[in-house]
């Protein structure tokens, strides 16, 4: 029987061909946990007497949720990590580096890798053709100190990707659109991979936003092929070596297969307080906001940026707006400093702030008053996610969330154009 | 452990992970005692008060949805709770409690009432509602993760066995 991609990578991992159900203990290629999960992977191998780490060269700590830290607790939670790294050899991603999963994709992950993070967000590294995944702190602690972790074989949905964006429409409003479709439970334990001719013409800054949000349809990993596209971002960075071409069984088995037009996706923005709670630009126009951000790990990358600069240029933001930028990565900073974006977005009465979480996680850097609104082209609208369970977050892609900012009012970026 | 009894707090569905261990208290995340101080404060403000020992949390559907914080199911059983009950779990959340050894039960929730007094058999697979006189069944925890569950966690599990036991 033909494999997914998924079970590839599980059965190269276990030593054995696997089937969806089966329980195996997998060899991990890559580890990482960042500052508000790691600590508590560190506490669980003191105790358990295991501080080491198998794989120290692919094993990271990130410092980037609280960043730079904003308390004391927080402070003494980022020496608990390096001081760990300081004992066994693993990385330390400092403050200013950036978000772990772009750095993960920038830096470390590679096809046919099996990744595992203490952080829900790993899935982004499946954009590369690694099986990555999400899981807590004591997970990730005993896979970082034993080289393994246990899984069982997920089942495997096909997303069939045709057609191709009409202007104004980006990855994030298709896979907000998969959501709202599909359900924030609909992928609950799957494999979601995305498949078809078109998915192999997708530049990887795209890859990557559907990768990383297919953990909000509740799936375990999100995967593309590594093909040709993959194959360049890696020889652009200087990894060229990491390249494995990996593509799925022509026979392979999917549980359930869904199709998707990318022709037919409209700018989709998700309502609070689910996101799957998710309607077109439309219905929310005039909705005023308070704040406007664009970062994260779904949507910090250059050509977020890019897109965003091209619509704020020579403009202002909205009298009693905060429009907030965070690069996801030191790389991404530098790059857009240099093609002088930044300098765009402070004349536009934008702030910028320096690479990592953000606000995204209600720690500091933008958190809502009572009442607030904000329109954001992060991942998740929770409730209390930015700070105050009195505040409500749309999400939108950073085109949105641009127009949005030099109105005042949830805003179609197509207007903008 | 396998005769669980309490009472029952009640919430809707898609509970996330923010609404129990929200993120303005993450510098809190070091002391789990004061952590628990907040637990599932965005979805009930006042639980981690009223909150008794061998209660049951009762969600609907996607329970623990979100972030991969260990941190949330490890202040619900700071909190003493006996066991989660849902309609269905998040991935993450299901696997982060049994590792933490919470209970974690996949059951019809719908006839069940803030206040019910239930009483839990683990090891007979079934929840009685003492209140309104009913027998729920559970679906089954896999047999791996019975065994994670019974060693008294994934570390206890580690220590235990040298390393995994399938």
């Amino acid at each position: 029987m033909g494999q997914t991609l998924s079970e590839k990578i599980i059965s190269e991992h276990c030593g054995r061909q696997v089937n969806p159900g089966d329980l195996v203990i997998a060899d991990v290629d890559a580890a990482m946990v960042q500052d508000g999960t790691g600590p508590l992977s560190v506490k669980e191998l003191e105790k358990a007497g295991l501080v080491q780490a198998v794989h120290p060269e692919r094993t990271v700590f990130f410092l980037d949720h609280a960043s730079p830290s904003p308390r004391s607790e927080l402070s003494n939670a980022h020496n608990i990590l390096r001081s760990f790294a300081a004992r066994t050899g693993v990385i330390v991603s400092e403050i200013g580096e950036g978000v772990c999963h772009q750095r993960m994709v920038e830096e470390f992950a590679r096809p046919g890798d099996l990744l595992v993070g203490a952080d829900s967000h790993t899935v982004t590294s499946g954009a590369l053709g690694a099986f990555a995944t999400g899981m807590g702190s004591s997970d990730v602690g005993f896979a970082i100190a034993l080289g393994k972790v246990w899984l069982r074989v997920p089942e495997t949905f096909k997303i069939e990707l045709t057609g191709s964006f009409k202007p104004g429409v980006f990855a994030k409003d298709l896979m907000l659109s998969v959501i709202g479709h599909i359900g924030a439970d609909g992928a609950t334990y799957k494999a979601m991979e995305f498949l078809g001719p078109v998915a192999h013409t997708l530049p990887m800054h795209e890859r990557f936003v559907l990768s990383n949000m297919s953990v909000e349809a509740g799936a375990k990993a999100g995967l593309f092929a590594a093909d040709n596209v993959t194959k360049a971002y890696l020889e652009d960075a200087g990894r060229g070596e990491d390249f494995t071409a990996l593509a799925p069984d022509d026979d392979a088995v999917y549980e359930k297969t869904f199709s998707f037009d990318l022709g037919e996706i409209e700018p989709t923005v998700s309502f609070p307080h689910t996101v799957d709670n998710t309607r077109k630009v439309g219905e929310a126009r005039g909705i005023k906001i308070d704040q406007a951000f664009i970062g994260t790990c779904t949507n910090g990358r250059l050509e977020d940026l890019r897109i965003a600069e091209e619509i704020v240029k020579g403009k202002k933001v909205a009298s009693g707006v905060r429009f907030l930028i965070v690069p996801a990565s030191r790389k991404v900073y530098l790059e857009a400093m240099r093609e002088g974006l930044m300098e765009t977005f402070v004349e536009a009465g934008g702030v910028i702030q320096p690479p990592g979480c953000g606000p995204c996680v209600g720690i500091h850097q933008g958190v809502l008053g009572d009442g607030e609104v904000c329109i954001s082209a992060q991942n998740r609208n929770f409730g209390g996610r930015m700070g105050n369970p009195e505040g409500s977050i749309y999400l939108a892609s950073p085109a949105t969330v641009a127009a949005s900012a030099l109105t005042g009012k949830i805003t179609d970026p197509r207007e903008f154009l | 452990m396998t005769l669980l009894k309490g009472k029952v707090f009640k919430f809707g569905d898609d509970i996330s992970t923010d609404h129990i261990t929200p993120g303005r208290y993450f510098h809190l995340r070091g002391d789990m005692a004061k952590l628990a101080e907040h637990t599932l404060k965005d979805a009930d403000p006042t639980f981690a008060k009223k909150v008794q020992s061998g209660d049951f949390v009762v969600g609907g559907r996607n329970f623990g949805l979100g972030s991969s914080r260990e941190h949330a199911p490890r202040v619900i059983a700071e909190c003493k709770v006996s066991a989660v009950l849902a309609r269905s779990f998040a991935r993450i959340f299901y696997r982060n409690s049994i590792n933490v050894g919470l209970p974690v039960l996949e059951c019809d929730t719908d006839g069940i009432d803030a206040g019910d007094e239930l009483e839990v058999d683990l090891a007979q697979g079934v929840i009685r509602n003492l209140t309104k006189g009913e027998e729920i069944n559970f679906t089954p925890i896999p047999e791996f993760m019975r065994g994670l569950l019974a060693d008294g966690g994934l570390a206890a599990h580690i220590k235990k066995h040298g390393g995994f036991k399938l």
